[in-house]
């Protein structure tokens, strides 16, 4: 019965397929998907300084890796590829490209240089197999001739590139991942780009800073912090860089989540002496409360394409442990679609099709309890395994394409941030620097 | 030549030792008899050992003249020509010590200075609250994602209840923890419900409501940070911490 979820996918992906405007995601499945092979040889540079030098690397590293892990195309590796590359439409000789070894069926070049303070780039993408108008996009940049800059226009190319190629979902690469770290000493909200780069503190409250979810707009970070009067949900501007007034509503308060418009924050609060789910508006006025469950009620969770529902996890009056549970977001309709195991810490992909969770499925004495990533299809309740025993995994977090999570993972020794298709591939580290805890994406 | 050299050394000679012999004949002479000795004038000497003391201890003096024939000490009065007494000045004092004799007096001093003693020690206090409520209040501990004070901690809990009945004017703050299974998130709202599950109980027993106030930590503050159910057990608690 679970297993039929790989085909409702691979059936789910071809009809998406089909219908191309529609998001799409490989979850689970590889079939009937051929990558599209891309070639990215290094760009040319125009004048060649140790400072040019370096930028051109960091601009080359930075779009490799974001096509690279894209996941929609199949990167030809850079031994392959003829020792002259080119730097402009020009230099382009198509059948070196097309055929063995590199056989690319697309080909993004260009060139770049810096003049003065200013870092210029040219770049192409180029369609192999139409020889006669082979030009799909024709692109140029300008930046600050900083490496920051250099990140930054590989980023722009790269999402023009895998929007472009990927079916109309925009590219991942200028977002942004909050998360918990303690490698000050205390845990604190930080920020670093979808890549690991630029890993940079947000709060200095010197207790506890958790569970941050970041506004729609990218303006707020919304998260849980002890404070004198316990915990609360605080408000970070990172437009201000400082916290913000936030209501104080008493008791325990968990777990912030914004509806996708940006006007609702749901969390949870033991304000009445057990954890409940509430929302209040953006502001924190206006609260209202949408469950009366004994026990723990936490992490909420909108679904991003409607706005219409909330998941969060519940601890179960039959199995006794917390599951995944979605209601209408005016607390109607509640109901499990978990009802084994310990589940916990629901993220619904920005599609609005899946849910990911942390999930201990065979849980009780005598089982490993290994907690590992799932998928769930909402609409048949049917799911995928995305990560396998390896450490703990917890609080995936989508991506705003769908089709990447980052998660928490114990794997390398300590809790670190990892990202992953959303089939489990390209699991990768992104922080080694002390332990980092829930990560969330930012919506654009 | 040879010869005349050794007449003048043999007279030189000669005469060397004539000399030498008059001058010993001098010194031999007897000296003239010495003066009669004028009479000795008196020595002293005066100590004190310790010289410092603590106020109510007591130092010794110690004193020796010579050719003395009247010693006294002021504050003491007469005293043989040696001796030592043991003294207990309230206060910085210089003992001088005067010895008469026929040859004069002479004098002596010994300065003795008297330090306060410390402050005593405080009396002993009774046990404070806080000691009492740290040996009587006990912590409640539960089962694995439950949050229900189970039969084996009932005992525990009513002491807690009876002590804070004796003590109405204790403040508390209940912690709830929880081991290191399952997510952050999850664990701070079960951490919230052990707190206010033995609230709740505390109340229903008659203790003040307001004189509770509870926190979460969730996982966030093992007491025990091994990976084994022995260790998970005392995680999973409820903490009582005395207010002051």
């Amino acid at each position: 019965m679970k297993r039929l979820l790989s085909v409702v996918i691979s059936v789910f992906v071809f009809s998406v397929i089909l219908c191309a405007q529609q998001d799409w995601i490989r979850t689970g499945t590889g079939l009937g998907v051929e990558k599209v092979r891309v070639a990215v040889p290094d760009f040319k540079l125009n004048n060649a300084t140790p400072q040019n030098t370096a930028l051109q690397k960091t601009f080359d590293d930075t779009l490799f890796y974001d096509l690279e892990h894209a996941g929609i195309f199949d990167m030809v590796s850079k031994s392959f590829m003829p020792t002259q590359v080119p730097g402009m439409p020009s230099d382009v000789n198509l059948a070196q490209w097309s055929s063995p070894p590199p056989s690319a069926a697309m080909l993004a070049f260009g060139n770049l240089g810096a003049t003065g303070n200013n870092l210029a780039v040219q770049g192409w993408l180029y369609d192999l197999k139409n020889t006669a108008n082979p030009q799909v996009l024709g692109k140029q940049y300008t930046d600050a001739a900083t490496p920051e800059g250099a990140r930054s226009i590989a980023h722009k190319f790269a999402d023009e590139i895998i929007f472009r190629l990927g079916g109309g979902i925009s590219g991942i690469a200028e977002t942004k991942i909050v998360f918990v770290s303690s490698r000050s000493g205390h845990k604190e909200i930080w920020q670093m780009d979808y890549d690991g780069a630029n890993q940079h503190q947000l709060t200095h409250l010197g207790s506890y800073a958790l569970s941050p979810r970041i506004s729609p707009d990218g303006s707020r970070v919304a998260f849980s912090g002890m404070t004198k009067n316990g915990w609360e949900i605080l408000m970070y501007s990172q437009d201000l860089g400082r916290l913000v007034h936030f209501p104080h509503f008493g008791g325990t308060n968990l777990s912030p989540a914004w509806s996708p418009d940006g006007t609702h924050l749901a969390f949870s609060s033991s304000r009445t002496g057990d954890p409940e789910i509430y929302v209040t508006d953006s502001d924190g006025t206006g609260l209202k409360r949408l469950t009366s469950f004994a026990g723990p009620d936490v992490a909420p969770v909108w679904n991003p394409k409607t706005g219409g529902q909330i998941a969060w996890a519940e601890r179960s009056q039959v199995t006794h442990l917390p599951q995944i549970c979605i209601m209408g977001a005016d607390g109607t309709n509640q109901q499990h679609v978990t009802d084994e195991g310990f589940a916990v810490s629901p993220s619904w992909s920005p599609n609005g099709q899946f849910l990911a969770f942390s999930w201990m499925r065979r849980f009780g004495p005598g089982e490993p309890g290994a907690q590992d990533i799932y998928v769930m299809d909402i609409t048949t309740h049917t799911w995928a395994q995305l990560t396998h025993g390896e450490g703990r995994n917890d609080f995936p977090s989508w991506s705003p394409d769908s089709r990447h999570l980052v998660f928490q993972s114990s794997r390398s020794g300590q809790e670190e941030i990892w990202t992953m298709l959303a089939d489990g591939t390209q699991q990768q580290q992104l922080t080694t620097s002390g332990s980092n805890y829930e990560p969330n994406w930012s919506w654009k | 030549m040879k010869h005349s050299h050794k007449k003048w050394v043999t007279l030189v000679f000669a005469l060397s030792i004539v000399l030498m012999l008059g001058a010993c004949k001098k010194k031999v002479a007897p000296p003239p008899p010495p003066p009669p000795p004028p009479p000795a004038a008196p020595t002293a000497s005066l100590t004190a050992n310790p010289s410092t003391i603590q106020k109510g201890q007591s130092t010794t003096l110690t004193w020796e003249t010579q050719n003395a024939t009247d010693v006294s000490i002021d504050g003491i009065g007469s005293v043989q020509p040696n001796g030592s007494q043991s003294v207990s000045p309230a206060d910085s004092t210089t003992y001088h010590l005067v010895a008469k004799g026929a040859g004069g007096n002479q004098e002596a001093t010994a300065r003795v200075t008297v330090t306060q003693p410390p402050p005593p020690p405080p009396p002993q206090p009774t046990a404070s609250e806080e000691d009492l409520f740290n040996q009587n209040v006990k912590d409640i501990y539960f089962d694995y994602d439950k949050y229900d004070v189970r039969a084996d901690q009932q005992a525990a809990l009513q002491a807690d209840a009876a002590f804070l009945k004796q003590h109405p004017n204790t403040k508390v703050t209940i912690e709830g923890h929880c081991d290191e299974r399952g997510s952050t998130e999850y664990n701070l709202a079960l951490g919230d419900n052990r707190a206010n599950a033995v609230k709740n109980a505390l109340v229903q027993d008659g203790i003040a409501a307001d004189s509770i106030k509870t926190i979460s930590y969730g996982k966030e503050k093992p007491f025990c940070t091994e990976h084994n159910e022995q260790c998970w057990q005392q995680n999973r608690r409820a903490h009582f911490v005395y207010q002051k």
